[in-house]
């Protein structure tokens, strides 16, 4: 090694770390098993074009939660990102207004999406604010903004060619935002688990202080973050947006939890520190499959929600279960 | 294992589910409201089943989000195309964001009918008002009338001055004033949908007009407003409180006397309408285009207009007769 390298564990506990390795696997289980029942209670569940159309439930979520993931590692949180959602949508609506094509629009997405995870950045990092409370404010406040320009109407007449990233296929049945979804889950896996960025984010997560003084600019990993999280909702928003072809500030509604369920079902610890990118790509499938398998089944949406409950409470449960399970043997 | 244990006895829920499903052969009808667990919509199901078990052969599926969202309705709609059901007939939370769904469902050959809440033209074959703005115009008058043999001073108690609904109710009733012989309209005065200013208002109108016989509220708040002013004042019996209001909130004014009768669509009716469209429409035995006319069973014929949208009927009349069995329903 060298020296001027140091190395900084995820977790001071290591039997936690095998525990937290286990239960990644039996997430994988969960979503085989959950795959296999689909299949046997309803003969529509096993069509490659049935299965791609489920794909379109967690695949925009995914993708802010993977920033998300990064994000929660690193001990802050972004409740704003549905908001954001909803604020550079109605940018790109009223780009179109105006007569933007489709690559001012996705500039002009990616761009709204920036400044606002730059304007939750400086307030969170430069100002010295709770993440929690910052982000309270800006979910009120980005929609809040899309309410004042739009009211109760709609932007429509988004360009014909627009439609491809939320529509559009790029090879037989695989759609353009499913490649986007393996390709930001191969990027954001490298970047969190082969990086030295990476490494600073589970660091910070653990003990900013430490990290501090261990020679890492703590609050510059926290604004890079946040912008990325921000990046990431504009992303989502150009997706979202092709995909429902209009625009109304209602739009995305309370995805911000949908998202931070997904992270902390992908077993990322909620309080920081721990966490990967694999996790939260099979929690996505799990999300994915559950709502499209029980909606095949014409399941009522609340008692899809209500698994998800148990799902969330059942994982978060079961590392500290298996630890008191385990303390009392020993 | 505890998170396997959870999977295993939702899916022995689903499959109960399943279980009571009917033969894949009959006709299924997707039911798609604008979330579940409201009032107004179980009424439309009941309606639904209705028209199922006249027509024999039709499975009615009654799904939808559990919050009030597109996205969610969507996700609906995906697993229903997914399950090739024969017809959907949905109340739209958004007018132009299902249309690229509804439009993939059409195109695998899924009869779409919208009623309730419509969606924009070319993301369905067809949609069912529930009234007319001419037949709502002429029955809040007739409910005047018809408790006013010898004729008398009616007045009207509207939403806003700038409330579209209400004022081409009210022009729509001037229409037909001199179908009704005897009754006269001394004045239109304006609650703004607040409770007490509409209330304010109403006692107003009982003071300017001591004739006053009648007061026509086409407006959910301002009948409700106008109906307790009626009744501090003491003139139950004198004066009757009439229009547009909702049963849950009228029951009361009925019990009284304050108002003899009032009216508003009727969601079992519009429930029964729509599948019975679903189904002709599906089977084939109607084509959706201007100027066709529609079996919808006992409610008669849908005449389609210009933009294939139709009225179903007059509003339906709520009286002592049949309140204590709508009032729990909305």
């Amino acid at each position: 090694m060298n020296p001027t390298e140091r190395f900084i564990p995820d977790r001071l506990t290591t039997p936690m770390q095998r525990l937290l390795k286990s239960w990644e696997t039996l997430l994988l289980l969960v979503a085989v098993g959950i795959f296999t029942m689909n299949s046997f209670a309803s003969p529509y569940f096993l069509d490659a074009w049935n299965l791609s159309d489920a794909t379109f439930n967690f695949t925009e979520k995914a993708m802010i939660a993977f920033a998300m993931a990064l994000l929660i590692i690193s001990g802050e949180i972004d409740l704003s990102v549905a908001s954001i959602i909803a604020l550079t949508s109605t940018a790109m609506g009223a780009a179109v207004q105006y007569g933007a094509g489709t690559t001012d629009i996705v500039l002009i997405g990616l761009l709204v999406g920036l400044l606002c995870g730059a304007f939750n950045a400086v307030l969170v990092t430069i100002m010295g604010l709770p993440s929690i409370v910052v982000t309270i404010g800006t979910m009120s406040l980005f929609r809040g903004i899309s309410y004042i320009v739009l009211g109760d109407q709609a932007y429509r007449g988004y360009p014909a060619d627009f439609a491809f990233f939320g529509q559009g296929y790029v090879w037989w049945v695989f759609s353009f935002e499913i490649v986007l979804f393996v390709i930001f889950a191969i990027i954001y896996g490298v970047v969190l688990h082969k990086t030295n960025f990476g490494r600073a984010i589970y660091a910070i997560g653990n003990n900013a202080t430490a990290a501090q003084f261990s020679g890492i600019r703590v609050q510059r990993v926290k604004f890079i973050l946040f912008l990325l999280t921000g990046l990431m909702a504009g992303i989502a928003a150009i997706c979202l947006t092709s995909r429902l072809g209009s625009t109304r500030p209602s739009i995305a509604v309370g995805w911000e939890l949908e998202v931070v369920t997904m992270v902390v079902l992908g077993g990322v610890n909620i309080l920081g520190g721990s966490g990967s990118i694999p996790g939260v790509v099979i929690a996505a499938f799990v999300m994915g499959l559950v709502t499209f398998g029980l909606g095949l089944l014409n399941v009522p949406g609340i008692v899809m929600s209500i698994f998800i409950g148990l799902l969330l409470i059942g994982v978060i449960a079961l590392p500290r279960l298996l630890t008191m399970i385990a303390a009392r043997r020993a | 294992m505890s998170v396997m244990k959870k999977i295993l006895s939702t899916v022995a829920i689903a499959t109960t589910f399943m279980a009571g499903a009917a033969q894949a052969d009959d006709v299924r009808i997707a039911l798609v409201v604008k979330a579940l667990g409201i009032g107004f919509f179980e009424a439309a199901a009941k309606g639904a089943e209705e028209a199922a078990n006249e027509l024999g052969g039709v499975e009615i599926i009654y799904t939808g989000p559990t919050s009030t969202t597109a996205e969610g309705q969507i996700e609906v709609i995906n697993a229903l195309i997914a399950q090739r059901v024969d017809a959907i007939a949905i109340s739209a939370n958004d007018t132009d964001a299902l249309v690229p769904a509804l439009k993939k469902a059409m195109d695998r050959g899924i009869t779409v009918i919208s009623w309730d809440s419509g969606v924009a033209p070319e993301g369905r074959s067809l949609h069912l008002n529930p009234s007319s703005n001419a037949l709502i115009g002429n029955m809040i008058i007739k409910l005047a009338a018809d408790h006013l043999p010898d004729g008398g001073d009616v007045a009207v108690l509207s939403a806003t001055t700038t409330s579209t609904n209400q004022n081409i109710w009210i022009e729509e009733m001037n229409k037909v004033m001199g179908n009704y012989s005897g009754i006269n309209v001394v004045g239109t005065v304006y609650g703004d949908d607040l409770a007490d200013k509409s209330y304010r208002e109403a006692n107003g109108l009982m003071q300017t007009y001591p004739d006053l016989k009648a007061i026509i509220a086409p407006t959910s708040v301002g009948i409700v407003a106008a109906a307790q002013a009626v009744a501090d004042a003491g003139k139950i019996g004198e004066i009757n409180v009439t229009g547009l209001g909702l049963p849950s909130e009228m029951a009361g004014a009925i019990d009284s006397g304050a108002s003899k009768s009032f009216a508003i669509w009727n969601p079992i009716d519009l429930g029964y309408s729509a599948a019975m469209l679903a189904y002709n429409l599906s089977q084939g035995n109607a084509t959706a285009e201007p100027g066709a006319e529609i079996p919808m069973g006992r409610m008669g014929n849908l005449t389609l207009d210009d933009n294939n949208e139709g009225a179903m009927a007059d509003p339906f009349v709520y009286d002592a007769s049949n309140i204590e069995q709508f009032k729990s329903i909305f």
